[in-house]
């Protein structure tokens, strides 16, 4: 026992040591930029000139502009497919939760989308959504549609056709969050259930949400957060258009400070979708408790 | 868990039948951008659409490689992608060790600074990041790349978790050994969670390789692109010659997918660890 202590007491030193490289790259690279950004949004800082300090100049700017506006709704309207990826992705997990014949390929086929580079998802959704393509072709086979639709040319669906890809990316990374959970519950309890006439749908209900209760809080916030964040499928979809309906707040954000280089403005945009953020994720903690511990 | 059996096959075909519809949406555009790839006749955008390529060749493979460096854009996200592997190993079983070993003072509050990071919004940091690679001159080098996705708070964790799982007696033995901290670390602990380091290894690779913003945005030759931005700029340059681009598309997305196969349940232990 002496000797543990002893060692204890040695530590101190060495512990910091082993853990200073990776809290000085945190400190730089995580910390520093959230203190610098919040003092930059406030000054007309730019690489060239000296700066000088303007209060709550860009974010009066950023509110009376009618991009970042679109662009907050825009986010916002993100939102609404949270709980259509969040349904899909457990939906998804309970039918490849079996022991089927080839179902580990069909769980290795939904993961696909979720490992490749977001660009080459552009490339691929831009053949798809082409208005001579194959989405559709389909839909005109199918009798849905009559005329080909513009999928990222017309500006009232370019947004959800990025929403439809966002959740084409995602689905499988949830799905096999939910899988991960799924597995983790005992099979006596369906046993039980079953044993005592609970019906499928009565299991789901009553012992397969519950169990999930703390993956289902993980990824709403995981999922909301990307929700507000979405910026990468815009990016390589439609950088913004057509006419700014596809205009995202951080596009904006980024927009503004990297191309426009205006980076107060372009941090002051992110820093209100950062404070959403925040906000949000406190918000599940707080509410989305499970009600069973 | 449900078994197969033959007295429930209506039930079953009718859930293969979901399966391949579902499984048939997530691998379509790989599908049609490969029959793309691999057509030199046929309109593209032909209606109806020829599912099967026709007249299959390997030209626009090879116009790839002639009009753009594709050659340099896969040394170069190699060289970002396996850099960054070892050096996030490194760092974060570093970070990770004294955590889930080491009794210090302060540990809680590093543990929870750590932990912070994880809620702060790292949208923020790309517009900061770059002031701060133009101030200490890493713009254009892939020191720049590299440097801020070297630590993230979900490798610490991971491996914490790791290094959680080895029995106390193995280190304990050792330190009455007389092995110190480092070498107990580097010789017995490490190599002990060699299979948690693989998942961290492989879930950093396809993050690395898929990077396009941030590359980018620190780099500006064209040609010292990483592929996942080189093959944006292979679009805008040469937005007309669709089978080009979509053959280009191919040759990106394939080490990747078959990384992926080939290692499929690093990703789903990843998983594991992210839920507990």
């Amino acid at each position: 026992m002496n000797q543990v202590i002893n060692f204890g007491r040695r530590h101190g030193l060495l512990a910091y040591l082993f853990l200073a490289p990776a809290l000085l790259l945190l400190v730089l690279f995580s910390f520093w930029p959230v203190l610098f950004g919040a003092y930059l949004t406030m000054t007309d800082f730019s690489l060239v000139r000296p700066t000088h300090w303007v209060g709550l100049d860009n974010y009066r700017y950023i509110f009376n502009n009618d991009m970042f506006l679109t662009g907050l709704k825009n986010s916002v309207l993100f939102l609404l497919i949270v709980p259509c990826i969040q349904l899909g992705a457990i939906s998804l997990a309970v039918l490849v939760n079996t022991q089927l014949p080839g179902i580990k390929f069909f769980r290795a086929a939904y993961y696909v989308p979720v490992v490749t580079t977001v660009s080459v998802v552009g490339i691929m959704w831009g053949f798809m959504f082409h208005e001579l393509g194959t989405l559709n072709y389909i839909l005109l086979q199918l009798h849905l549609i009559n005329t080909p639709l513009g999928w990222l040319s017309d500006d009232a669906i370019a947004l959800f056709a990025i929403m439809f890809v966002s959740l084409w990316r995602g689905l499988g990374w949830y799905m096999v969050m939910y899988l991960a959970a799924l597995q983790s519950i005992p099979a006596e309890m369906q046993e039980a259930a079953i044993l005592d006439g609970a019906n499928l749908w009565q299991r789901f209900w009553k012992i397969t949400v519950p169990m999930l209760f703390p993956t289902i809080m993980v990824c709403t916030i995981m999922s909301v957060l990307a929700a507000l964040k979405a910026y990468q499928e815009v990016d390589v979809l439609t950088q913004g258009g057509p006419m700014n309906s596809t205009f995202t707040a951080l596009y904006y954000a980024y927009e503004q400070g990297l191309k426009h280089l205006k980076l107060p403005r372009g941090l002051a945009a992110s820093f209100v979708v950062s404070l959403g953020c925040i906000g949000i994720a406190l918000l599940c903690l707080r509410y989305l408790k499970p009600r069973h511990r | 868990m449900k078994k197969f059996s033959y007295h429930r096959l209506p039930r079953t075909l009718f859930q293969y039948a979901i399966l391949l519809g579902l499984a048939a949406l997530c691998v379509f555009p790989f599908w049609w951008t490969l029959v793309v790839a691999v057509s030199t006749q046929g309109n593209i955008f032909a209606f109806p659409p020829s599912f099967l390529p026709q007249a299959v060749s390997l030209d626009n493979f090879i116009e790839v490689f002639r009009v753009i460096p594709m050659l340099a854009f896969y040394k170069n996200s190699l060289f970002i992608t396996v850099s960054t592997v070892c050096w996030k190993l490194l760092l974060c079983a570093l970070a990770a060790y004294p955590l889930s070993r080491m009794r210090f003072t302060g540990s809680k509050l590093v543990f929870g600074v750590i932990l912070a990071t994880m809620i702060l919004p790292s949208e923020v940091n790309f517009l900061v990041n770059f002031i701060t690679m133009t101030k200490i001159g890493l713009v254009n080098t892939y020191t720049g790349v590299i440097l801020p996705n070297l630590v993230t708070a979900v490798s610490i964790l991971l491996l914490k978790q790791a290094f959680d799982e080895v029995p106390q007696d193995l280190i304990d033995a050792a330190r009455v050994d007389g092995a110190n901290e480092l070498r107990i670390f580097w010789n017995i602990v490490l190599p002990l969670i060699r299979p948690w380091l693989a998942t961290v290894a492989i879930l950093t690779a396809v993050e690395a390789w898929n990077d396009y913003i941030w590359p980018s945005l620190v780099i500006s030759k064209p040609e010292d692109f990483p592929l996942s931005a080189g093959i944006l700029y292979l679009r805008g340059t040469y937005g007309s010659s669709t089978r080009v681009i979509a053959a280009g598309t191919i040759l990106t997305v394939a080490p990747i997918l078959l990384a992926f196969l080939f290692t499929q349940r690093f990703f789903m232990r990843g998983m594991d660890g992210a839920v507990k």
